[in-house]
């Protein structure tokens, strides 16, 4: 089956970021295929390479940074969601005027007509938040 | 693109308090020019979203709530309230935003978008779609 998976909360603060993740990576040892997984509301700060977790803790940022790169799974910022919560990439930053950017490695920034892609091109929407 | 799909957006929290509302309204906008089969439902304090007289000067944030009379001008004119989540808030028709749309096939005319729903007639429209996204 094709999904396409939609992250809305962010990193720590609630769970969905990790159930997600372990969705994701259930769903491709089955055999199955993601689309694209989708970050929107908080869920974008799950694509920031700044943050420093303790060690002992999971790394949730990395976590996706992996996965996306070992299956080549595309993962989007949703870019107004982004804008909003301080998620930068080099274009962002230029048009913008940001002095830095903080997108992690496997993100990258586009528009909500991705999300209304995944629905269309996958056969399910799976929405991990409140 | 596959053959059109049935789209609908699920809206379930209070306008203001969280960013749900907001957000979920610009997915909305942004998913009409894909020309899908749309619609929007609004149960639980999500139909507080679509109430008239919204002020929010003593919060300090943006009223959004204008945009929901756009929704007609963008094809989105299925818009289905659940019946007892207002009356659970003591809300009625009448608390919420006259939403209209122009039929172009009737010489433009004016038709209601809400369509006011029972909880279990809302569930058969639910089993009917092939996409649901949940704010």
């Amino acid at each position: 089956m094709k999904f396409t998976i939609q992250v809305n909360e962010g990193p720590y603060q609630h769970e969905a970021a990790d159930t997600a993740y372990h969705f994701a990576r259930a769903a491709l040892d089955k055999g199955h295929e993601i689309f694209r997984i989708f970050f929107y509301h908080d869920g974008v700060n799950n694509g920031t390479r700044l943050t420093t977790p303790p060690q002992d803790d999971r790394n949730i940022v990395d976590r996706w940074s992996k996965l996306g790169q070992e299956h080549d799974i595309d993962m989007v910022l949703c870019v107004a969601a982004a804008q909003r919560r301080g998620i930068v990439d080099d274009g962002e930053a230029q048009r913008n005027g940001k002095d830095a950017t903080n997108i992690a490695p496997g993100f990258r920034i586009s528009g909500l007509g991705q999300l209304i892609e995944g629905g269309i091109e996958s056969d399910r929407v799976i929405v991990f938040g409140d | 693109m596959p053959e059109t799909k049935k789209l609908m957006y699920i809206n379930r929290k209070a306008p203001y308090g969280t960013i749900y509302a907001w957000e979920s309204l610009e997915v909305v906008l942004i998913g009409a020019a894909f020309e899908q089969d749309v619609s929007v439902a609004f149960m639980d304090d999500g139909v507080y979203q679509l109430t008239k007289g919204q002020d929010t000067t003593g919060i300090g944030m943006k009223n959004f709530s204008p945009t929901y009379s756009a929704l007609g001008d963008y094809e989105v004119n299925k818009i289905y309230v659940d019946k007892e989540s207002l009356e659970e808030r003591g809300l009625t028709l009448d608390d919420l935003q006259h939403l209209v749309w122009e039929d172009e096939d009737e010489d433009y005319a004016e038709k209601d978008s809400i369509r006011l729903v029972s909880r279990a007639e809302l569930s058969e429209v639910l089993a009917d779609q092939d996409v649901l996204f949940n704010f």
